[in-house]
């Protein structure tokens, strides 16, 4: 059942990857990021539907779920022509990690799931959300500081590959953080109180995640602008990172 | 009906013909009327009449007697889908001096507005205006700037986005420093300050914009205040240097140096958060774009060539829409002649199925030759069709 929906999910994104190259095919790829995450949509419903708890405990589950997330934030908040670039930025590797969700296991029905606990699957949840939130800042503060280098080398092109202005990039970077950090939040508080009932220590992950919350937290707070900003939403991006890639396997067993 | 195009443009006619023949909007709609079913669009790069059914000698000689010379050799004239496409080609801006500017299109619908032509000439011009519009929404034409003025104000807008409230300081009262704060002003940026030399013009400029008059001696207190600087003086060095910039500012500072030789410290680019760009930057901006425009006008052309296609269509589906339209009149009087020697001999319930019937078998037969005589109408056998089936079915005297 699960393949019905698997397949064009991933076709949609992986047309949105590449179509989002050129500006006259971005409205094809527009739709395929739509008809993508529709199709994503169902498959975890789909998931849902045919599992005794929360399906997405594995690292694989997690990561399709992480996938949903960055693309619905992506439809949210970018999917927009003048945002093609950024579309260009994201589509790729959401298309990668769904592939790589699969492989892992990560798309298929009835898997197993130890997630019965409403804490756990609330902390899971938000915190795929909200580190969902931050690569699509990161990608959003990337482009800032792309479009800040050319236009101080005054680059000829600036106005014919046109990115959004610094002053929008930067704005939506600031609301992308300001809507993911609570999430993040909620998604910790939830983590904690399920280890308070299970018990057990700190490990690597959760450090990382604590200081995930604090660069982001300070960012919040001391509203940084321009080049700092950037830095500092791409500085608490490489803590995903680690927390997402590095770290979660040992996390999750 | 035949639509014709009696014109002459910056391709064929030096500004000094031209601007004998140019029109405002009223004197081109009077000029229009008093020939007849005709539209005039005339503006400083062209006038063009658009008319059906009027001799072409009477356009040519109402041109002539505005310009108050012979215009043999300069007016062009064309016809029916030549003359569409043109206008098409006008409406997109295709036909412009700066590829796919866009005041064209409203010239083009305030000429259309002003006077009301008959079909032929209303069904083109109506046209005209969806193709303009189709090829700016489909194609980025007209997204990028012409002019060093107009870069000038797009690229402070991709600094700041909206440039409602941006502040901006205008140093010189030169004529390019005066555009792009025009430009600015026109994005809704607000011309907070104009400084210059004397102070008497720097008044006189800020008076029209609205702003606060300045000396030179008072550029780096205002500095605090704005977000984009536009300097066009004549001085002979820098006005302002590096280090009369306020550091560590929250907002962006845009400056754009249009004189020669420049007016701002070539260090202000190299500060954090400043943006400098000078006249060779916005002529380079510009050039770029400009390769880009006509990269976009070989897509625009593609789309008005469809839609003269389409025009072509319906003009030849006008030579066999009288045949259609009589074939299925004589289709309908027979049903109700047959249906009418029914009267008293049925009930009103058999009656009205026996008419909802016959009209069904009506509609499926005639379905296919109505199309293929559509169809058939764009090719060259179109008028032979419609003879055809006038005659098969005894139309000729409908």
């Amino acid at each position: 059942m699960v393949e019905v929906f698997f397949w064009p999910a991933l076709l949609g994104y992986g047309e949105a990857a590449f179509a989002y190259a050129s500006a006259r095919t971005s409205r094809a790829a527009t739709w395929g990021v739509r008809i993508g995450w529709l199709a994503q949509t169902a498959l975890l419903a789909a998931q849902a539907a045919g599992a005794d708890a929360f399906p997405w405990s594995s690292w694989a589950g997690s990561l399709n779920l992480f996938v949903w997330f960055v693309v619905g934030a992506y439809l949210i908040w970018g999917c927009r022509p003048r945002f093609r670039l950024l579309g260009l930025a994201v589509m790729p590797l959401a298309a990668a990690l769904f592939l790589v969700a699969r492989i892992g296991g990560g798309t298929a029905a009835g898997v197993k799931s130890g997630y019965g606990n409403v804490f756990l699957v609330l902390h899971v949840g938000l915190v795929l959300a909200a580190f969902a939130g931050f690569t699509l800042a990161a990608a959003l503060a990337a482009l800032y500081l792309w479009e800040e280098r050319r236009l101080k080398r005054r680059a000829a092109d600036i106005l014919r590959l046109r990115l959004p202005p610094l002053a929008s990039l930067e704005q939506l970077t600031w609301r992308t953080i300001a809507v993911s950090l609570p999430l993040l939040t909620l998604g910790l508080a939830a983590g904690v109180i399920r280890q308070r009932e299970r018990g057990g220590s700190l490990d690597a992950l959760e450090v990382v995640t604590l200081g995930t919350w604090l660069v982001y937290g300070g960012f919040l707070a001391l509203r940084p602008t321009g080049r700092r900003a950037a830095y500092l939403a791409l500085g608490g991006f490489a803590l995903v990172i680690i927390a997402r890639l590095v770290l979660a396997g040992s996390h999750f067993t | 009906m035949t639509l014709t195009l009696v014109g002459l443009s910056h391709h064929v006619a030096p500004v000094e013909l031209r601007e004998r023949v140019t029109l405002d909007l009223e004197a081109a709609a009077a000029l229009a009327r008093s020939l007849g079913d005709a539209v005039c669009l005339s503006t400083c790069n062209r006038t063009e009449l658009y008319v059906d059914g009027i001799d072409e000698a009477a356009v040519l000689a109402a041109l002539e007697q505005l310009a108050g010379e012979s215009l043999d050799g300069v007016v062009y004239r064309l016809h029916e889908d030549a003359a569409a496409l043109h206008l098409f080609r006008v409406a997109a801006g295709l036909d412009s001096l700066v590829p796919g500017e866009g005041e064209i299109l409203g010239q083009v619908r305030a000429a259309y507005e002003s006077v009301e032509p008959g079909s032929l000439v209303d069904h083109v011009f109506r046209q005209a205006l969806a193709v303009g519009k189709r090829v700016r929404t489909e194609t980025a034409i007209g997204e990028s700037p012409a002019s060093v003025s107009s870069a000038a104000a797009a690229l402070a807008a991709q600094v700041f986005g909206d440039l409602s409230g941006r502040r901006v300081l205008l140093i010189g009262a030169g004529r390019i420093g005066e555009l792009a704060a025009s430009n600015l002003a026109s994005r809704g940026a607000d011309i907070a300050f104009v400084a210059n030399r004397t102070l008497e013009t720097a008044h006189e400029l800020a008076q029209r914009f609205g702003g606060r008059a300045l000396t030179l001696d008072d550029l780096a207190p205002a500095l605090g205040e704005v977000d984009v600087v536009v300097s066009s003086t004549s001085a002979p060095g820098p006005v302002l240097h590096a280090r009369d910039v306020p550091g560590r500012r929250r907002t962006p500072l845009f400056f754009i140096d249009i004189a020669v030789p420049r007016d701002l410290d070539a260090e202000i680019g190299r500060l954090d958060g400043c943006f400098l760009y000078d006249i060779d930057d916005l002529e380079a901006v510009v050039a770029e774009t400009l390769a880009g425009r006509r990269a976009e006008a070989e897509r625009a052309e593609e789309l008005v060539a469809e839609e003269a296609e389409r025009f072509r269509a319906w003009r030849a589906s006008l030579d066999v829409v009288p045949a259609i339209t009589s074939l299925r009149a004589r289709a309908e009087e027979i049903r109700n002649a047959e249906l009418a020697k029914l009267k008293g001999r049925v009930s009103d319930d058999e009656r009205r199925t026996i008419e909802s019937v016959t009209s069904q078998i009506l509609n499926k037969l005639l379905h296919l030759p109505t199309i293929r005589m559509k169809e058939a109408a764009v090719s060259p056998d179109g008028a032979a069709y419609a003879d055809a089936v006038r005659h098969l079915f005894g139309l000729e005297d409908e």
